[in-house]
This record gives structure tokens, C-alpha cells and sequence, in this order.
């Protein structure tokens, strides 16, 4: 029996990686400097070893070292962004674009712009979760500034045609911002390839610390500029101020040397995994996979996600009835509010199919056994519930 | 000999406080936000932790939001209080950190506040008469004073009550950056007077990349990162958990020893000044000396002119000696301390701040008087 409760809840925050705690240690120990002190070695063991996690980071993603800022996450690099660029070509416009299936801090941070005077299109996503190019072409107007449309959607797992969207920003001359939090080592991500301007992602996600991430800024072709979100004493540039995490920040670096280097091996073990779950699950009398897009081209999911619904349960009663699984009926950001998913509704689902749905996310850790063991525990539940008549 | 004297920059971690955040990271990695076991596990550790900070400094854990860290908390302050109240003016000094400072100057530059800096002394301290006279200027209530409790790079100490009492007679909203006091003097946020005040635990022992923003009940801000509902939708963004439980551990080191490290402290840095000056011929001090008027955690030596100047810092670190000259944050820049270009220090002095921490020694201490006197017989000092 595997160790319980399984965690099936990789897309909330993933454990992290031994070999990346290993290499965090020093820095909180031996080598504490401020990175920013330039009189001594303390300071500049600090500041060698963000600049070591700089290439880590950056590499992962395509990108050179000087077009990575670190932040204290996802969230805060999504609110650099898209604040940053909505104070610093005004003059230009007020427009921004999205979709409406958007990660709950890009869409907050839109409605703060919105507040501010800026307009928002929030596209629409078909069933399968994916984005419309034409309706994208077709919101962009002279006003429009930026187009923010996330790289894989956290809840389902679907994976955006980036690099047409690419294409598109760079046709009409508007800055592309992807929330790339669930993509960045999980899949290959290519911030030139893709026609990226910005991105934003965060270690915790792919096995790294809790309170690191980085904001990918396009410094040529076309080059981004940002007004910071942090002023202070001018560091990364000026972009972000504040004493930088440096264990956190190392930890994130080789979290992501670890990805770039087992993305591959990864994603080929957790599809299988994933694949058995999902196959298994389905075949529960009553049950449908959200985000499926059956004619698509097969990597259009993350490979470690599955958001399943089971016709006549509610999502939390079946979660409630299976302790020794830790899922998620949504994303973790939201959780703790009554609403049905706004993703799935967003796909076109009721309200009822949408609180009916739980997702699976697999991760490094995860082993057959576990898989194994949730897909009993999930027949077990779901044939007791529906036995009892429970709804 | 390897000797750190840069505790204003930033202090080594307790091993007390690595032990605690490392059983969080190897054992408790949920989403505090997730509502499983895993989930609830981490959202219990950040509760116990805001109570047990709660507790320490007399507030209640619903005025304290965990931040990044401190140029956070200032940011989050500044930009919600100047949003929410709209103040007609904003009062600062011209020795604040640059966290408080550039963000209020970029405030001003886009036209959303006007700026009035109180004047300070030779020493760095605020003349609280002309502070009075700034907030007469304008209607009770239209005010925000953004002071700091003690200045990082001098050292010298605000009179927080007699602070707190001009803001209060006027109604002016009172932001107190607290960054280099919290854990190091006490703190009673109930009777402070303040409405907002920072933390960044990595000057107290604990981790980087965490701190808090305290905002006093009676005020209320909007969001400054907007996101999921974490920090009863103050801050999104997922917890930095084991930070959080890592910077409650260190405060709670910090104010159950405080009596303890000051004294200790306190002692060495006496001992310092007076060895300096029998040492060193000409050495003077940027900052007041008296206990009562300064950080004791910081002491900025100011030495005779010299054309080695340049070789002053250099000399002490290939010695093993780390200090700074001038703040961490600004020492990149190369245009020299703001805060001694305010207080009107001669720029031909070279100035050195060394600042202290529980774990500095007497022989510490000992091995940089040798060292600075050495260069001072270098330098030929007694000979100007």
C-alpha cells in the first residue's frame, strides 16, 4: 500500500525535489549574503549563485540570462506584467485581451485594470478549452496592447496554440503575455520559437521552493518595457526591488536544471500513469473527460492532468468520501469558494456537470502504485455514493 | 579569521529556525489553499504562525499579511494607503531606505501625491517641530507620514511615541518601515500608534524572501498583488510556507532573548567605539552614539580623509572582515549614501558601517581594531 493520503494535486504545488533542497541549504547556512552586498564575499557567493540560477532558469525556457527578473512567484510576476504594461504604453492604448478560462491572478489583475481605466476582451474557449484564433484576431484593435492567454490551463490541463498566438501578437504588433506556470518543465517551452514577450512562471510548481519565480522579459526583437510593481532599491535592474531569496532563488535555478534535463523521461512515465487513471476512471458508468478534444493533435494536454466528471455527484461530497486522496475540485487558489469552476463553465458545462468535476495531477513522485491504489479508492467511492443514492 | 559585520544587510539564519523550515519542506508541501489533508496541514502551519507573531508583538493575527519581504510590505503600504485615502500630502524624510523612498518618488512622479520631506539633523535625527508645522499645512486627515524607526546605515532612532502622538493630534496616517527594529526592540502594536509597519524576517535570523505588512484594524487597503483569495484577499499568491513558519520561529528567538542579545550587543559595540578611538587618530562617527538615540545593532565609523580611500573596504574583506559602506541596496550603484549626502557628511571621509548580531564576538571586534589600525599606520592618519 502506498504512503496516504496519495497526492494527486501536482498542479496546487509539487514537493520538493531532494536534489534541490540539497543545493538551497548552503545558502541559508554558510553562504547567508546579501547578494547585493558588493563589499565583501559574502555578497558575492550570493550574487554568483543567482546569476548561476539565472542560466538555469532562463535556459529552460529559451531565454537569455538578462531577460529574466526572479519574483516571489507566479502571481506576483503576472501582476509586473500586465500592470507594468498597462502603465507604460497608455499612451498607446488601454486594451488588453485574455480568455475567459485564465488563471484567477491574471483575471483579478484585469479587473484592477479595468478599474484603472483599461478595457478587457475576455475571449471565450470552446468545449475542448481551447482558444479561437480568428475571435483573437478579430479583438485586436489599434488600442489593444497586450494579449495574455496562459500556456496550459491548471485546472484541465490544456495546452493553447501558442505559437500561432505568437504569430498573431507579432503580425498585429501587441505584447504576448503566457501565464506559463503549469507549462514551464513539464513541456518544452520556447520563448523565441514561440513569439513569447512575456512569461510568467514559478518554482513550486515544477519541484522547486515556494516563494521563487521569474518573469520573462523580451529584451530584442521586439524589446518589452516594464514600470516595476516594486520600487525600492533597484534590483534585477530596477525591475524588482527587494533582497532577493537567494536560497529560494537557487533552489528554483536547479528545479529547473533538473526539468530541462528529465522533462523528456518525466512526461513519457506520468502520460502512461495518467493515461491508466484516466482510462480507468472512465470507465465508471456516468463519467466524461472535460478538456478532451478527440480530433486535436495529440499533445495538446499537459501529460500529467486529468479533470474528470462524475454525472450525479457533487466534486466535493466524492472528495469528502475519499480521504486518502488529495485532489482538487478547481484550482487551489479558489478552493475554498462555493463557486463552480469557472474554467469549466467557461467550456461551456453547467453548473452542475462543472461541480461534478475533479482533477488528477500527477507528478515526479508519483508511482504506479499510488495510481494503482487512487484508482480503487475513486471505484470504491463513486459506486458507494451512487449506491446511497447521494447527490 | 573571518568576521561578519554586515548584519544590517542581511543576518545568518538561526539553525533553530533552518531546523523547523526544513521539516516543513521535506514533510509539509500542500497549497495551504487546497482543502485535503496536504492543503490543511500548511494552512494550519501559517495560522499558528500569524498568531504566534500575533502574540509577540501584541496585535491580532487579522492586521499582519506575510509579504516577500519588506520593500513588499513598504510598497503594499504606500501605494494602498495613497489609493485608498487619497492624503493631499505624503511626509517622509530624505534618510529613508530606498524601498520607501524611490516609491514614493515614483508616486510623485506620476502625479498622484505631493512629497514633503521633514528636515534632520547632523545625526539623522527627525525635527519633530517641523514635522508638526508640514501636517499644519494641510486639513487633519489629509496626511501620510512614512518615517522609519531606525535608519540602516546610521543607526540613529525615532522618538516612535513622540511620532506617533504628532500623527495622531493631526490624524495623519502613520507608516513606520520598522524593517531593522522588529525582533531587535519592542514592539506593543496595540498602544504604537502605528498604522502600518514592516517585517522582513531575514533581519532577525530568518529566511529571505519573506516578511509582513502590519495594518491596524481601523485602516483599511485595497489589494496590491492581485490574485487568488490568499491573505483574506490582501496578497495573492500561493504561501511561502515554510518562510512564514521560519520567520515566526526567529521572531519568537529574537523577542524571548532580546534583553539578552542587546545587552551583549550593545556591549560590543561600546567596546568598539572606544577601541576606535584609541586606535585610530581622527576616526569620528556618523549617527548619535547614546544608547537611547541609536540602533545598537549598527555603528557607521567615519575615518579621516585619505587617498586610499578606495582601499578601505577592500582591505578589511581580503582581511576576512565584511562590512559595508553605505547600504546594501544603494552600494551597487556607485553614486555614494543618500543618507550621508542628507545629514551633511563630509564626502572626503570615508565611511564604513559595521553592524552586529547575536553571534558577533569580542574577539571579532578585536581582530578588525587590529586590522583598522593597521591601515590607519598605512594611511598615515595620525600624520593629517
Amino acid at each position: 500500500m502506498p504512503k496516504l493520503p496519495i497526492y494527486l494535486d501536482n498542479n496546487a504545488t509539487t514537493p520538493t525535489d531532494p536534489r534541490v533542497l540539497d543545493v538551497m541549504l548552503p545558502y541559508y547556512t554558510e553562504k547567508f549574503g546579501n547578494a547585493s552586498s558588493r563589499h565583501h564575499a559574502y555578497g558575492w557567493t550570493a550574487e554568483d549563485a543567482v546569476d548561476l540560477a539565472r542560466e538555469q532558469a532562463s535556459a529552460l525556457i529559451g531565454a537569455s540570462p538578462d531577460e529574466l527578473i526572479f519574483t516571489s512567484g507566479a502571481t506576483e510576476s503576472v501582476n509586473t506584467a500586465l500592470k507594468g504594461v498597462f502603465e507604460t504604453y497608455r499612451p498607446k492604448g488601454n486594451h488588453l485581451i485574455t480568455v475567459a478560462s485564465e488563471h484567477p491572478c491574471v483575471l483579478d489583475t484585469c479587473r484592477h485594470i479595468e478599474k484603472a481605466g483599461g478595457r478587457v476582451t475576455y475571449l471565450p474557449v470552446g468545449s475542448n478549452g481551447l482558444i479561437n484564433l480568428q475571435e483573437l484576431r478579430a479583438a485586436i484593435t489599434a488600442e489593444t496592447l497586450l494579449v495574455s492567454v496562459m500556456y496550459a490551463n491548471n485546472e484541465t490541463g490544456v495546452i493553447q496554440p501558442i505559437r500561432a498566438i505568437g504569430e498573431i501578437c507579432r503580425e498585429k504588433g501587441v505584447i504576448f503575455h503566457t501565464d506559463a506556470t503549469q507549462a514551464v518543465g513539464k513541456v518544452p517551452v520556447n520563448v523565441i520559437e514561440e513569439g513569447i514577450g512575456l512569461l510568467s512562471f514559478s518554482a513550486h510548481k515544477l519541484y522547486g521552493p515556494k516563494g521563487a519565480g521569474g518573469l520573462y522579459i523580451r529584451r530584442k526583437d521586439p524589446r518589452v518595457r516594464l514600470k516595476p510593481l516594486l520600487e525600492g532599491g533597484g534590483h534585477e535592474k530596477g525591475l524588482r526591488s527587494g533582497t532577493l531569496n537567494v536560497p529560494g532563488i537557487v533552489g528554483f535555478g536547479k528545479a529547473c536544471e533538473i526539468a530541462a534535463l528529465q522533462m523528456e523521461q518525466d512526461a513519457k512515465k506520468l502520460s502512461a500513469l495518467r493515461d491508466k487513471l484516466e482510462k480507468a476512471l472512465l470507465e465508471i458508468p456516468g463519467t466524461a473527460l472535460n478538456g478532451s478534444a478527440p480530433d486535436g493533435p495529440e499533445d495538446y494536454r499537459l501529460p500529467h492532468v486529468s479533470n474528470i466528471r462524475f454525472d450525479g455527484l457533487k466534486g466535493d461530497l466524492l472528495m469528502s468520501a475519499m480521504p486518502d486522496l488529495a485532489i482538487s475540485s478547481g484550482s487551489a487558489c479558489t478552493s475554498a469558494s462555493p463557486e463552480p469552476s469557472h474554467v469549466l463553465l467557461a467550456m461551456g458545462l453547467s453548473e452542475e456537470e462543472a461541480r461534478s468535476s475533479l482533477r488528477f495531477s500527477l507528478g515526479r513522485f508519483t508511482d504506479p502504485a499510488d495510481i494503482d491504489a487512487a484508482i480503487g479508492i475513486c471505484r470504491q467511492a463513486v459506486e458507494r455514493l451512487r449506491r446511497e443514492g447521494a447527490h | 579569521m573571518k568576521v561578519y559585520l554586515d548584519n544590517a544587510a542581511t543576518t545568518p539564519i538561526d539553525p533553530s529556525v533552518l531546523q523547523v523550515m526544513y521539516e516543513v519542506m521535506e514533510s509539509t508541501y500542500g497549497n495551504p489553499s487546497s482543502i485535503h489533508a496536504h492543503g490543511r496541514e500548511a494552512r494550519s502551519l501559517i495560522e499558528r504562525a500569524r498568531k504566534k507573531i500575533a502574540n509577540l508583538l501584541n496585535t491580532s493575527p487579522s492586521e499582519l499579511f506575510f509579504t516577500s519581504g519588506g520593500t513588499e510590505a513598504h510598497n503594499a503600504a504606500l501605494w494602498g494607503s495613497i489609493a485608498a485615502y487619497k492624503p493631499e500630502q505624503v511626509i517622509t524624510s530624505p534618510i529613508e531606505h530606498h524601498a520607501v523612498l524611490h516609491t514614493l518618488e515614483a508616486l510623485k512622479g506620476e502625479g498622484m501625491i505631493r512629497l514633503r520631506y521633514v528636515q534632520v539633523d547632523g545625526q539623522g535625527r527627525v525635527d519633530l517641530d517641523h514635522l508638526g508645522q508640514l501636517l499644519q499645512l494641510h486639513d487633519k486627515g489629509k496626511s501620510l507620514v512614512s518615517l522609519m524607526h531606525a535608519n540602516n546605515e546610521i543607526g540613529t532612532l525615532l522618538d516612535l511615541d513622540a511620532t506617533a502622538a504628532i500623527c495622531r493630534e493631526h490624524k495623519a496616517l502613520f507608516h513606520c518601515d520598522t524593517v531593522q527594529t522588529v525582533g531587535h526592540y519592542p514592539h506593543d502594536l496595540e498602544r504604537s500608534g502605528m498604522h502600518f509597519m514592516a517585517c522582513a524576517a531575514h533581519k532577525l535570523h530568518g529566511p529571505k524572501g519573506v516578511g509582513f505588512l502590519y495594518v491596524n484594524h481601523r485602516v483599511r487597503i485595497p489589494a496590491f498583488l492581485h490574485g487568488g483569495a490568499q491573505e483574506r484577499n490582501m496578497r495573492g499568491g500561493t504561501e511561502n510556507v515554510y518562510g512564514i513558519v521560519g520567520m515566526a520561529k526567529a521572531l519568537e528567538i529574537a523577542v524571548l532573548n532580546m534583553e539578552e542579545h542587546r545587552k551583549h550587543i550593545q556591549g560590543l559595540k561600546s567596546y568598539l567605539i572606544g577601541r576606535l578611538q584609541e586606535t585610530i587618530p581622527g576616526v569620528r562617527f556618523n549617527g548619535p552614539l547614546e544608547p537611547e538615540e541609536s540602533l545598537y545593532t549598527v555603528l557607521n565609523v567615519s575615518f579621516p580623509p585619505t587617498e586610499m580611500a578606495e582601499m578601505l573596504l577592500f582591505n578589511l574583506d581580503i582581511n576576512g572582515i565584511s562590512a559595508s559602506g553605505g547600504s546594501a541596496c544603494s552600494s551597487g550603484s556607485n553614486i555614494g549614501s543618500h543618507v550621508l549626502t542628507a545629514i551633511g557628511a563630509d564626502p572626503d571621509r570615508p565611511a564604513v558601517r559595521f553592524s552586529f548580531s547575536k553571534f558577533t564576538t569580542r574577539e571579532e571586534i578585536d581582530y578588525t581594531v587590529e586590522k583598522l589600525g593597521e591601515f590607519a599606520f598605512q594611511c598615515n592618519f595620525n600624520k593629517i
